[in-house]
């Protein structure tokens, strides 16, 4: 099934999704890249419903895109968090709503401090040292809770999510096979190979 | 599943000697999955009334922009801070204009009201969730654990407390119910306001 985690460290932001388009029982895809590049600092892991995950990251990937044209600076994380919080809350409430779990990490210029924020389908935002979205959740955020630590190194993040992902291969009975890793700090976002 | 036990969480307010004290929980769950343990309920709305909103944490955030919208609407348009009975009616009319399709939340107000001598008065009221407001003279309670903290505070509250008093009676009236509703917890934050400040303290609980 779907997992996605994210933790913050030291001037850093790790987001973490797994690669498999399934559909029912079947795999589809197995190199799907589920993790947005919003800004230049600014990632955002989706899951949820197909089709509804794909249309709404795109709505907001042209969204942030617009607003930076416009006005010729980017939205900082928590502004653009907000923002989406309040796009799908409005969808809540609407005919056809939209069926989408998201992880917001980004890089605030302004204060030089790594931001994550934890969002559901529902409109629930809240701003996080890690995260995870999906069965492995479950498995995942008792492990951060006991080895995450806002001022590690960018190796000891990456290590600690490599625990995550090894836990929840170990323990899920749907685990999902390969992760895409994104990392985004003061010089924008990357992809690691992990 | 009820939804207004869905992301968990609580609520309470209590009356002192010229001052009032407004407490919430930590906690953000997904059922019985925590996710966040400093999801903030309390909102202040002017320098003397705070609003809680325990319930459904999108309508949490979504409530807390709209009050926000309102008062400040409110302040432009009549040039003076507005007063904790007319917030509370602003409340109660906003909740009730979704009486078909409402906001799961239960709002708690405490506030410090003008009387014409010069001095203040407590405040303090609730509302259902869509907006029956319910004027109490001792302490007001709403959430997850409000089962619970009608027991504790109903045991522990007395008329006319000091602000340090009244800090200590709303602190552990919480701190007791929370340890003994699942869904609540993770620590609490406490605020006393009183006429000339607000004292805001952060409180550990158990956290497990």
């Amino acid at each position: 099934m779907e997992t996605s985690f994210a933790l913050t460290g030291k001037g850093y932001v790790i987001v973490a999704a797994d690669t498999t388009a399934a559909r029912s029982i079947v795999k589809m895809k197995v190199d799907e890249d589920k993790i947005k590049e919003l800004s230049s600092h600014l990632l955002m892991a989706y899951s949820g419903e197909p089709g509804d995950t794909v249309q709404f990251a795109e709505y907001v990937e042209r969204n942030i895109r617009l607003y930076q044209i416009r006005n010729l600076y980017p939205l900082r994380p928590s502004a653009a968090a907000s923002w989406v919080r309040r796009s799908l809350a409005e969808s809540l409430r609407s005919r056809n709503s939209y069926t989408v779990s998201l992880l917001l990490g980004g890089y605030d210029l302004a204060t030089h401090t790594p931001n994550l924020y934890w969002i559901d389908y529902l409109g629930t935002s809240v701003e996080v040292p890690f995260a995870a979205h999906g069965y492995g959740s479950y498995f995942a955020l008792s492990l951060l809770d006991r080895y995450h630590d806002p001022e590690a190194s960018l190796e000891e993040g990456l290590a600690t999510l490599k625990r995550c992902i090894d836990e929840v291969s170990k323990r899920l009975v749907v685990s999902p096979g390969k992760y895409k890793v994104k990392i985004v700090d003061k010089d924008g976002v990357r992809e690691v190979e992990l | 599943m009820s939804i207004m036990e869905y992301n968990g969480g609580s609520v309470i307010a209590m009356v002192g000697k010229d001052c009032v004290a407004i407490a919430s929980d930590l906690r953000l769950g997904n059922q019985a999955l925590s996710i966040s343990s400093n999801f903030q309920k309390i909102f202040p709305v002017t320098d003397r009334i705070y609003l809680g909103l325990p319930g459904l944490a999108t309508d949490v955030t979504t409530l807390r922009e709209r009050f926000r919208y309102r008062v400040n609407m409110y302040t432009i348009k009549e040039e003076r801070e507005i007063e904790p009975e007319t917030f509370a009616h602003l409340v109660s009319s906003t909740l009730y204009e979704h009486r078909f399709g409402q906001y799961f939340i239960e709002p708690v107000i405490a506030g410090l009201s003008k009387t014409p001598s010069g001095g203040v008065k407590p405040f303090i009221a609730a509302t259902d969730i869509i907006g029956c407001l319910n004027f109490a003279k001792d302490f007001v309670v709403a959430g997850t654990a409000s089962s619970k903290l009608f027991g504790v505070a109903e045991g522990l509250w007395e008329p006319d407390l000091e602000p340090e008093d009244l800090f200590e009676t709303i602190s552990q009236s919480l701190l007791n119910a929370v340890d003994r509703d699942a869904f609540s917890g993770w620590g609490a934050i406490v605020h006393v306001i009183t006429k000339d400040k607000v004292t805001t303290r952060t409180l550990k609980g158990r956290m497990d």
